[in-house]
């Protein structure tokens, strides 16, 4: 009995740290639908900065591709946020794309991801 | 009286204004001068060239028009009038610097990624990303001359990088990714000699060909070492040196690729941006062997020497990209560090060393130091400036 009683209590908790849990990721979804949101204005200004001049620099500067491919959106159809941003953050030795997990993080990169995808350079 | 008197000044005034107009025209268009202390700056977002003057360091008129110039690069006709620029969008803009103005002006391509100009002056080639190949133009009208895609064996076409000019009419040019150097011989006419070597090293990324003209040298970007070509015995084939440098040593993720053009020989050395490392490596020049590194402040992307070989400046790729430093060669220390502001993106000597000048792309900004007391002499206002080159570069091969 006793033992039934603090069962349930637990799963309680239990329900009580589901719900926290999916209370937080419906927090979250929003959040990354527009991953910028968590960074500032003047960080998204910097990296839409970096997009055209140092992706650029590898990509073109309007991205139509250099010694690294196009990444305007018609090219990236294979491609969704998550894929992408973890294609910026861990590069691909076989092609000289550098990974930049050492200069950006995980929100920085989707906010890049989702720039390319919607085609939103500028 | 009053009445004759108005219309006096009236004629007057017509007259002034017209003598006006016509000495102004005159200055704009009918001033003599030489071209040998010309040179022009890249502004790289905005399509535009502005040219300059190196003895009183100030800006002679400004070209719009050229297109996606980032990563723009351009040679001089021999008469050092003329600048052909080649752009990333596959433009090919020959510019009159004496009357800045566009002289002639082709797209030859989807995506291209710099050129030479032969010997005689007379063939411009391109080294094209898509379509893959070289592309060679008549120097007066940019009328093609030739089309060479760069065909791999399974027939895809290759990006073409590191192509220079060589004396006897040749261009030579490395392909990406086919591991492979081609040379292309004109002396016979219009119709080239194609000269393969296969299996070069992986991904080589950019050439220099030393100023005699002799050796054509390819960084490789799959492999730790260079794939060099000795033009004077070209039978012997290609081979390699600095072979496996740093080997087992971790490399940096490279977030700009290195430039072996505008390359630094010095004395008997020559300095070249180690890939994916904070150091310049030192390389005998008579043995083709690594002497020693300098660490450095960042991975350089280009090291180019003071003419007379005293200094070597530096700088560096994205994210220190805001620094330039000089090493003493003598010494091979570093004798001065400077912070110039964000994206120093290029570095372009007088012939004769006493100015360098520094472009600041995030600043707007173009500064000329004098590379004796080291100190700025001159800012000039450019947009995105990226790549300055000089006249002087005319009567220089494989510049």
């Amino acid at each position: 009995m006793m033992h039934s009683v603090m069962s349930r209590a637990s799963n309680w908790r239990l329900l009580n740290n589901a719900a926290a849990v999916l209370l937080s990721v419906a927090v979250l979804i929003p959040a990354m639908a527009s991953a910028g949101e968590t960074l500032s204005d003047s960080r998204r200004t910097d990296l839409n900065h970096l997009l055209r001049q140092d992706c650029g620099s590898c990509h073109g500067m309007t991205l139509k591709g250099g010694l690294g491919p196009s990444l305007l959106p018609e090219q990236l159809a294979a491609w969704d946020v998550e894929s992408l941003a973890a294609m910026i953050l861990s590069g691909n030795p076989e092609k000289a794309m550098p990974g930049w997990s050492g200069l950006l993080s995980d929100a920085e990169a989707r906010y890049l991801a989702q720039r390319l995808l919607e085609g939103d350079v500028q | 009286m009053t009445a004759h008197l108005g219309k006096m000044v009236r004629v007057w005034s017509l007259l002034v204004l017209l003598t006006a107009a016509v000495i102004s025209h005159a200055g704009a268009s009918q001033v003599l001068r030489g071209t040998g202390d010309l040179g022009l700056i890249i502004e790289r977002a905005s399509g535009s060239v502005v040219i300059i003057e190196t003895t009183g360091q100030t800006k002679l008129g400004r070209v719009e028009g050229l297109g996606d110039l980032s990563h723009a690069s351009a040679v001089f006709s021999r008469d050092g009038r003329f600048a052909y620029i080649f752009g990333r969008d596959g433009g090919l803009t020959k510019v009159d610097l004496l009357r800045a103005e566009i002289a002639a002006r082709v797209i030859q391509s989807g995506n291209s990624i710099g050129g030479a100009i032969s010997q005689d002056g007379r063939l411009i080639a391109v080294s094209n990303y898509k379509p893959g190949g070289v592309r060679v133009f008549d120097a007066e009208n940019l009328k093609m001359v030739a089309d060479i895609p760069a065909t791999m064996k399974d027939g895809t076409l290759s990006k073409v990088v590191g192509l220079v000019d060589a004396p006897g009419q040749k261009f030579v040019f490395s392909l990406w990714d086919a591991g492979e150097i081609w040379l292309l011989d004109f002396q016979a006419g219009p119709e080239p000699a194609l000269s393969k070597y296969r299996n070069v090293g992986r991904n080589p990324y950019d050439a220099l060909i030393t100023s005699d003209g002799r050796y054509y040298v390819a960084g490789l970007f799959g492999e730790d070492g260079l794939a060099k070509l000795d033009l004077w015995n070209m039978d012997a084939g290609v081979s390699r040196i600095l072979d496996g440098y740093g080997r087992g040593e971790e490399k940096l993720p490279v977030y700009k690729m290195p430039h072996l053009e505008g390359w630094a020989r010095a004395g008997d050395y020559l300095f070249l941006p180690a890939v994916g490392r904070h150091e310049l490596l030192v390389v005998d020049a008579s043995t083709w062997r690594e002497v020693q590194r300098i660490p450095v402040h960042g991975q350089p992307v280009f090291a180019v020497a003071r003419p007379d070989g005293r200094q070597i400046w530096v700088n560096f790729a994205h994210p220190r990209n805001d620094t330039v430093q000089v090493i003493d060669v003598p010494s091979m220390t570093i004798v001065k560090t400077y912070t110039p502001g964000k994206a120093v993106l290029h570095m372009e000597f007088t012939p004769r060393g006493e100015q360098v000048w520094i472009s600041v792309r995030d600043d707007d900004r173009v500064d000329v130091y004098d590379t004796r007391t080291m100190e700025v002499t001159q800012s000039l206002r450019a947009e995105k400036p990226s790549g300055i080159f000089l006249t002087a570069r005319a009567g220089r091969t494989g510049l």
